[in-house]
């Protein structure tokens, strides 16, 4: 199966008013009619036939405006920006929707066209309601950039003051602020062809378009799974996640509170394109001082729970497979991932019935949270209601997440903001801290150092290596490199949109120490593991995630598996919700380098190697994986939601 | 009903079948031939050579190819389809199943205009008349074609009149045109080849079909042949179904419909060109002023701004509001509209209107904001002085 972001569209479920030209490019470029002659403002190139006039102009490093086309989405040709001349055409053309398929020329910026662009952008900011200062897309901003780009110095065409929408903040993690929404339909796009879920959709006709939920509920009553993918493709500040710094800002400036970060892997790789930095520079240790130069009381590591999810997820999983194999019991299985919270909540809305396959492992988050406002508060001996538990996410569904009313197993609400890369970022800059220039500081104890194992989770696949080097290593007792060069389960790596693993068991071991601490466990050796192939999958983004599971459904190749990582957003967490805008798979691709540098860069790759974990287990969870303890703290359950929500 | 003067003249002769069998009796590529010989052009207003895009989409591979005939006849101050469609169906079902044997397709679709509901049902009789005589079904008149003809209807936006806006339709989705390319002769209703032809157009189809390009070609001009007809309204003495050659004057069509002493006269309806009297010589064709049939005759006693307002309040309506030019400039075009009525509109800003007018003409997606501020610009143009006296503050 390939990458949704290759995929055809032909499988797209955009109406063809929104697909671009699929022209039948021959495989061989040499082949006679596979390329075609285009000359572009006086520059002459062969392209491959079917190229579109933006792609080719792009290839000759020509820029041309665009506004409604992004990189991940089907083409819609709807804002106009891009128009072009084409020599013969009567009109002008769309260069993002215009593919050459016949020998043309082209001009991107006469007169003719730079009046259309223009004039075109004086309409759309004849509607945009608000001011550059108060929005958070200030000086990130494609509407705002093309405006100063074209010289607008005055309105041509006005400048409405007064609101026609009121903002639906009524979700948790995305915002919606239609004033400022220049219906370039990206977003639509995201919703119902990137992810298959459907959330948003144009409504109305003519000047009265809007973009609309069903029946305009207000978000939070709806099926969106939040996982922020509009967010991160809207040009504008339309769309926004639910921004929690004013509050954390009071928090941390309250004496009386504790105020604590735990950092997940994701945004380390990208906190650096708030400052200016190409993606993929890893800023970790100028992070972690910075955020404690600006009031955090401490810095804490989520590799610390991602390791720790690992090994209960693991446990969890030779669980489910003995039940199966040896009890003959009727257990689900294949295991989902719980991790990423969108998944989570697009497997409640769509398929509830699939809930018992879900890990019930927290995300790694939200045991976090647990634990500070438990094992932490005692050992440090802070009243866990003076503790203020922040987590820096690239997600927004994390967001929405820490507000799940089940999340307080602490006693308290385990997680009590969620923020999101853009805003700490925000934070530095209105703290006057220039990060990259920051000195390197270290995560807080007793939560330990970063780990390999934690920071892949960042990346697609991550999860699963993960896994793999702990389950491998736990069953046959052989060290992981001398079954992977390097450690590096680089079959499970890449953008694939969905990839398949079959993993034969090389050998078997002892039971270790860490699993025996659990004194329930049906099993006391590997034997019954003997001979065995462990199959896996890694999926991403929510539209490969239907069809794995409705392959699972149908009794496919994936209902063979036994363990399935799911990550709602394409690319995995270097993609979610809360990173910083723009994205692409360039940007995506240089962040998960980033992330698997720093993997390969740490000394502890494997999550059961983790000295804080074991010191948790020998402190805190007494009766090891999955026990009593780590039941109560650990582990979560679900909520069948189903697609109609009254 | 409308009132029908000396409508289907032409059509009301046609024999029955006589285009069909002499169609069928020919390889495809002869009757494609005949009807490119012809120089017939569309009737629905674009005025394409049918006989090209019958011809491309021949050439096209694909296992299953479709003819659509739009019947959604939107445009204000056109009912001439309907016409048609009451008076000589079958003339039209039989040039779709011409249509269909040139191309290679096997299944038709005609999309109804909603408001044209009534005629269903008679619609439905043809069809199944037409199947009992093996006009319609497998193997029709002993040929190897085989062709099927559903009734679709619209729902009453005027956007689906537009060939990709109407598959989209057919297809179940917000009817809004599409990129283009690809062109529905390649890509359309499912995906699949597909030409979409005016009512009229299939009719005239037939026509030529039945006695030849030649004759065809003698009515009409050298560019714009064969006979054309016009829905007249307006201030006029004798309005309905007009049938004339193309080529004739505005001058003379007024004076056969008792419209002389007009003021202006809208050719190709709302989206069409408003051309003062002084240019009454011009002549209705695709070289001259171009129409998809609708003529509306505007008298001494018209008022020129409130004919652009109630244009652009239709557009205001009907716009689909995918693309930026169209959805917001046709507002901002009836803004203005209404300042000038107001006398509130400066002359600079007049000029900036026009200057969007022409935007929205070059950069707007579909026919629909390419063509809605035609009527605005020409009014402009030609009655500046009375749409500006109403100037209060005398900045005219
Ligand atoms: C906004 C818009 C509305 C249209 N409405 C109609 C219509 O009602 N009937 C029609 O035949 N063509 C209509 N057209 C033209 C069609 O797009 C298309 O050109 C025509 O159906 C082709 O048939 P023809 O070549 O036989 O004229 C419309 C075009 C536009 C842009
Ligand atoms: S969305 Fe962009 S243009 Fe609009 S107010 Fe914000 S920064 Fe300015
Ligand atoms: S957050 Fe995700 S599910 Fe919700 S509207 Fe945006 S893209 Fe759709
Ligand atoms: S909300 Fe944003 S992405 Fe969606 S249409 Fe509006 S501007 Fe475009
Ligand atoms: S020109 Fe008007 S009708 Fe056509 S696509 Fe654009 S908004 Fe829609
Ligand atoms: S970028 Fe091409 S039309 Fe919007």
């Amino acid at each position: 199966m390939s990458s949704r972001i290759e995929r055809t569209a032909s499988i797209s479920r955009a109406p063809v008013s929104q697909r671009g030209h699929v022209v039948p490019v021959s495989a061989d470029p040499e082949a006679i009619g596979g390329t075609v002659s285009v000359t572009i403002d006086g520059i002459e190139a062969k392209v491959p036939l079917g190229t579109t006039i933006l792609d080719a102009a792009r290839a000759l490093g020509l820029k041309i405006p665009t506004l409604c086309h992004h990189p991940d989405l089907e083409v819609a040709g709807v804002c106009r920006i891009c128009v072009v001349e084409v020599e013969g055409q009567r009109t002008l053309q769309a260069a993002c929707a215009f593919p050459i398929t016949s020998p043309i020329r082209v001009q991107t910026h006469t007169r003719k066209v730079r009046q259309a662009r223009r004039r075109i952008l004086d309409l759309m900011l004849s509607k945009h309601v608000g001011e550059c200062y108060t929005c958070f897309r200030n000086l990130n901003c494609e509407l705002q950039t093309l405006a100063k780009e074209y010289g607008v110095d005055f309105f041509r065409f006005g400048h409405e003051a007064a609101r026609r929408h009121q903002v639906d903040d009524s979700s948790y993690s995305v915002r919606r602020d239609m004033d400022k929404c220049i219906l370039c339909r990206r977003c639509v796009r995201t919703c119902i062809d990137l992810q298959e879920v459907g959330v948003l959709e144009a409504v109305g006709r003519s000047d009265g378009t809007r973009i609309a939920t069903f029946l305009d509920k207000p978000l939070n009553d709806v099926v969106c799974i939040n996982c922020g993918q509009c967010i991160n493709r809207c040009p504008t500040a339309a769309l926004g996640a639910m921004d929690p710094t004013d509050d954390v800002w009071i928090d941390i400036n309250d004496p009386k509170k504790h105020v604590v970060i735990q950092t997940a892997p994701a945004p380390r790789a990208a906190i650096g394109e708030c400052f200016g930095l190409p993606p993929g520079t890893p800023l970790t240790f100028e992070m972690n001082t910075a955020m404690k130069t600006i009031g955090f009381d401490r810095v804490f590591d989520t590799n610390f729970t991602a390791d720790l999810t690992i090994i209960e997820e693991g446990t969890e999983l030779l669980l489910r497979l003995h039940e199966a194999l040896v009890q003959k019991k009727d257990v689900a299985l294949p295991q989902f991932t719980s991790c990423s919270p969108g998944w989570v909540k697009y497997l409640e809305h769509f398929y509830p019935e699939m809930i018992p396959n879900l890990s019930t492992a927290k995300s790694p988050q939200q045991m976090f949270g647990a634990l500070i406002k438990t094992f932490y508060a005692q050992k440090a001996g802070i009243d866990p209601a003076s503790i203020v538990a922040c987590a820096l996410m690239p997600c927004s569904a994390k967001k929405y997440e820490c507000n799940r009313p089940e999340m307080c197993d602490s006693g308290h609400k385990d997680v009590d903001y969620g923020l999101v890369t853009r805003e700490l970022g925000q934070m530095f800059h209105e703290a006057g801290i220039d990060l990259p220039k920051m000195p390197k500081g270290s995560f807080d104890d007793p939560f330990g150092t970063a780990t390999g194992s934690g920071v892949i989770f960042g990346a697609t696949g991550g999860v699963m290596e993960a896994a793999i080097r702990t389950v491998v290593e736990l069953v046959t007792g052989l060290k992981i490199e001398d079954v992977f060069a390097h450690a590096d389960v680089l079959p499970v790596r890449g953008f694939d949109g969905v990839r398949y693993v079959e993993l034969p068991i090389p050998a078997i071991g002892e039971v270790p120490d860490l699993l025996k601490m659990n004194k329930g466990l049906p099993f006391s050796d590997w034997k019954w593991l003997e001979g065995a192939v462990l199959k896996v999958a890694v999926c991403h983004g929510t539209a490969n995630a239907k069809r794995v599971v409705e392959d699972i459904k149908a009794g496919g190749t994936f209902s063979k598996c036994h363990f399935i990582e799911f990550m709602a957003c394409p690319g995995g967490c270097l993609g979610g919700g809360g990173m910083p805008i723009p994205t692409s798979p360039e940007i995506r691709a240089a962040r998960a380098k980033a992330i698997y540098a720093e993997d390969a860069s740490y000394e502890i790759r494997k999550a059961h190697e983790n000295p804080a974990v074991i010191r948790l287990y020998q402190e805190f969870l007494t009766d090891g994986p999955c026990g009593e303890k780590s039941h109560h703290l650990l582990h979560t359950h679900y909520t069948p939601r189903g697609k109609y929500i009254a | 009903m409308s009132a029908v003067k000396k409508g289907l003249v032409t059509f009301a002769a046609a024999v029955p079948e006589e285009g069909l069998k002499a169609a069928l009796a020919r390889p495809r590529s002869e009757v494609i031939a005949e009807v490119t010989a012809s120089k017939l052009r569309g009737r629905g207003g674009a005025g394409f050579p049918t006989g090209v895009k019958w011809n491309l989409a021949a050439a096209a591979t694909a296992p299953a190819k479709w003819v659509v005939c739009n019947a959604d006849e939107g445009e204000p101050g056109t009912f001439k389809d309907r016409v048609i469609l009451a008076e000589v169906p079958d003339l039209v079902l039989e040039g779709m199943t011409i249509a269909a044997w040139a191309i290679g397709a096997a299944r038709g679709v005609l999309y109804l205009r909603g408001e044209y509901a009534y005629l269903r049902d008679s619609l439905e009789k043809v069809l199944a008349r037409r199947r009992e005589k093996g006009l319609l079904g497998t193997g029709i008149l002993g040929s190897p074609l085989s062709f099927d003809v559903e009734i679709r209807m619209g729902s009453g936006a005027y956007v689906c009149g537009e060939e990709t806006a109407l598959i989209e339709s057919l297809e179940g989705h917000r009817g809004e045109p599409r990129n283009r390319p690809p062109f529905p002769v390649d890509c359309g209703y499912r995906s699949e080849p597909t030409i979409v032809n005016n009512v009229e157009t299939f009719a005239c189809a037939a026509m030529v079909l039945a006695k030849g390009a030649e004759w065809f070609r003698g009515i009409g001009t050298e560019v714009s042949t064969g006979p054309k007809l016009f829905s007249v309204s307006g201030d006029c003495r004798e309005p309905g179904v007009w049938e004339f050659p193309l080529g004739i004057t505005i001058a003379g069509l007024l004076a056969a419909v008792g419209g002389e002493g007009a003021k202006a006269v809208q050719v190709g309806g709302a989206s069409g060109r408003c051309v003062p009297a002084s240019e009454f010589g011009r002549t209705l064709a695709f070289e001259g002023v171009p129409t998809g049939g609708s003529i509306i005759v505007f008298g001494p006693r018209r008022d020129m701004l409130h004919v652009a307002e109630n244009f652009l309040e239709f557009f205001v309506d009907e716009s689909c509001g995918q693309c930026t030019p169209c959805r917001e400039g046709n507002a901002k075009l009836l803004e203005g509209v209404r300042m000038l009525r107001e006398g509130r509109c400066s002359w600079a800003y007049l000029q900036e209107l026009q200057k969007l007018g022409e935007v929205m003409q070059l950069a707007s997606k579909c026919g629909l904001g390419q063509s809605s501020p035609n009527a605005f610009l020409s009014i402009v143009e030609h009655f500046r002085p009375e749409i500006m006296g109403r100037t209060a503050g005398g900045n005219a």
